[in-house]
């Protein structure tokens, strides 16, 4: 079993299914003979040739577009996003396209794209290289939104988004690429869209997280247990659709429940998973549901380990949650 | 930049510039194009009845459309425009299902989820319509590739109006034609407007067609109201892509005979004198006078056609009309593939408040 970072997931990932699935394109900006600006495509070009990994103009809205009328005809594309934060220009196409084929047809041109895209902040990049704007694509009836935060769902999860009948956002969270490192299995597996992951049990506090900040909670972790707080930590990894049975299941039993995520606050997916915690548990519940959120700012490029929800943020909310 | 004519206003023609096509072709034509108009004037009168909810008419646009249409293969793909009934009724969609797409009824392929002449066909190979112009051309170079990808010898063909060519993503997709290389026809039916803008405020050029040559590939310029034009220029096209030659830009200039939809009034931006002098150039008195000189058409034989499309039309309407609207429960299939557990529950609640 070989032990791989995140963009060496991905990379394995991408290489296995080519070479299982013909239809299989990989397109993007600098994916080819670049290899990717992360160098999560390195080597495919060589291996699959060039109309197989398409280096494509720079402009996502051709890029997602052209991979639409692509999945129409029978081909798998995986088109490679930048950054998230460049996703715009491809907004029309993803959101009114993309997502609504199968039902604007009727069911007769269902869109099978994946759309892979490192967000996140973590990296010095300042605004235009550092954004979770996942609510966005969450709240569009139509795309499922994944997000893993280990080499090792990052493999299981890219498989089954690139299995899926539906159009799927798989968002990469570009700071932990290289600084996570786990032992992948080489055979295939799958981890199910819509099922998360209890990272650790606890009987005090329900943490709910995904992507990049799933790493922030774990560190969090070992402080919370310093002050004998007894902390459930789940990792979503589907956001669309999510896993409400695990994190009810865990709220009745804890009774508490922080949400902690890098996106702003307002009307951030975190809003959601509250709203639904307090229509379905609000009796557990002895604590107000606190959230951990970017600020409600644009995204600094000085003040970055500011902004970003640090552990001693996430222990001041599991202590407030508790004081209850 | 010549603007290509094989048929002039008044019926009179080039005969070096004809193509060579059968009389039963040309006569299939003419019937496509008087079905054509019979449907339009038709379903706005349904419109303004309040037996369909919205329309947009395609008077004056019929060569452009059946032209077109006909320099196809039937396995040849389209992502065809709102403006584009005749391309759908010439490629096979039966008429029934145009009406029940208006209608939006339980019988609509597209399950009366999208407002009137969003068309959509699989089995046709017609790409369900988007409302926003100009998304679906980079989506037809996708197509194209693909096929070119698993070796078919099919082509792509989209179309679209003047206003289109305006958007960002115009731009993309003719790039990104030009850079593959694939077989793709970008068919702009320039009409003349934008809802109330015409052409001269959507670009400064001196015309559309133009355009392509910063792409790196042909662009034509047709009579867009002279169907032997437009199917000559398409079918050159066509060839072209069809043996590796890659895309071309068709720049068809008509007339929109009518307002912009059934909620647009188009007395409100231009003079009755600008239409009466394009009312001059009808392509289908045009291919009339032609076929008539041609010794195609008799006087009989046109009324006749004129009545079946009539009763065609009639018939279905009345067959439309009977057919129920969707059951509520079919708004929350096709979503996903399958129906996830949040989509479930709130079906689940709509139908304990129904019962």
């Amino acid at each position: 079993m070989a032990v791989l970072n995140m963009v060496q997931a991905v990379n394995r990932t991408l290489r296995d299914e080519m070479r299982r699935n013909g239809n299989m394109i990989v397109m993007g900006e600098d994916v080819g003979r670049d290899g990717g600006v992360f160098r999560a495509t390195e080597g495919l070009l060589d291996e699959f040739g060039s109309e197989r990994v398409l280096d494509t103009p720079l402009s996502e809205d051709g890029i997602v577009g052209m991979a639409i009328g692509m999945a129409l005809y029978g081909l798998q594309p995986v088109a490679e996003i930048q950054f998230m934060d460049f996703i715009y220009p491809a907004f029309n196409q993803i959101v009114s396209e993309l997502a609504k084929l199968r039902y604007r047809s009727g069911g007769q041109y269902p869109a099978r794209v994946v759309i892979r895209t490192p967000y996140g902040g973590g990296v010095k990049g300042g605004h235009y290289h550092s954004q979770s704007t996942e609510a966005y694509f969450i709240h569009t009836p139509g795309l499922t939104v994944v997000t893993p935060s280990s080499p090792y769902d990052t493999k299981g999860l890219l498989l089954s988004a690139m299995r899926s009948p539906d159009p799927v956002m798989f968002l990469e969270p570009k700071r932990l690429y290289r600084t996570v490192k786990e032992e992948v299995p080489e055979g295939e597996y799958l981890i199910p869209i819509g099922k998360a992951k209890v990272i650790q049990e606890g009987a005090d506090v329900t943490l709910i997280s995904w992507g990049p900040m799933v790493q922030t909670c774990k560190e969090a972790l070992p402080l919370a247990a310093k002050e004998n707080l007894s902390v459930e930590l789940i990792d979503l990894r589907s956001l669309m659709p999510f896993d409400i049975e695990t994190l009810i299941e865990s709220v009745k039993k804890t009774g508490r429940a922080v949400i902690a995520h890098e996106a702003t606050k307002i009307a951030g997916f975190g809003a959601e998973i509250s709203a639904q915690i307090s229509e379905r548990a609000v009796d557990s519940l002895k604590a107000p549901i606190i959230r951990v959120a970017g600020y409600d700012t644009p995204f600094p490029y000085a003040l970055e380990s500011t902004y970003l929800p640090s552990p001693e943020r996430i222990l001041r909310a599991l202590r407030k949650a508790s004081s209850y | 930049m010549e603007m290509l004519q094989v048929v002039r206003a008044d019926g009179e023609y080039d005969s070096k510039l004809e193509p060579n096509l059968r009389a039963e072709d040309l006569t299939k034509m003419y019937r496509y194009m008087l079905l054509v108009r019979r449907f339009n004037e038709r379903m706005l009168l349904l419109q303004r009845q309040g037996r369909i909810g919205f329309f947009i008419e395609s008077t004056g646009e019929e060569a452009t459309q059946i032209g077109s249409a006909f320099a196809l293969n039937r396995s040849d793909w389209v992502y065809e425009s709102y403006r584009d009934p005749g391309v759908c009724l010439f490629r096979g969609v039966p008429l029934k299902a145009m009406v029940d797409q208006l209608m939006a009824n339980a019988d609509d392929l597209g399950k009366g989820r999208q407002m009137g002449v969003h068309w959509g066909y699989k089995d046709w190979n017609l790409v369900s319509l988007s409302s926003p112009v100009g998304c679906r051309l980079s989506q037809a170079v996708g197509t194209a590739y693909a096929a070119k990808f698993k070796k078919d010898n099919i082509v792509c063909m989209t179309s679209f109006g003047d206003g289109a060519t305006s958007q960002g993503e115009f731009h993309s997709a003719m790039n990104f034609a030009g850079v593959f290389k694939v077989p793709v026809i970008f068919l702009c039916q320039n009409n003349q407007y934008a809802i109330s803008l015409p052409v001269r405020r959507q670009t400064a050029s001196q015309n559309i067609a133009v355009k392509a040559e910063a792409y790196g590939f042909e662009g034509v310029l047709v009579d867009g109201n002279d169907i032997l034009a437009v199917y000559k220029a398409t079918k050159a096209a066509v060839d072209k892509a069809r043996s590796g030659g890659g895309p071309t830009l068709i720049e068809a200039v008509t007339y929109r005979m009518g307002g912009h939809s059934s909620s647009d009034d188009p007395t409100k931006y231009r003079s009755s004198e600008e239409v009466e002098l394009w009312k001059a150039r009808d392509p289908i008195t045009r291919f009339r006078t032609y076929l008539t000189k041609k010794g195609m058409l008799t006087e009989q034989a046109d009324r006749n056609l004129q009545e079946e499309v009539e009763n065609e039309i009639v018939s279905t309407i009345r067959e439309s009309e009977k057919v129920p609207p969707p059951a509520s429960l079919s708004m929350f299939t096709d979503v996903y593939a399958e129906m996830p557990w949040h989509i479930k529950e709130e079906a689940d609640e709509l139908m304990r408040e129904k019962s």
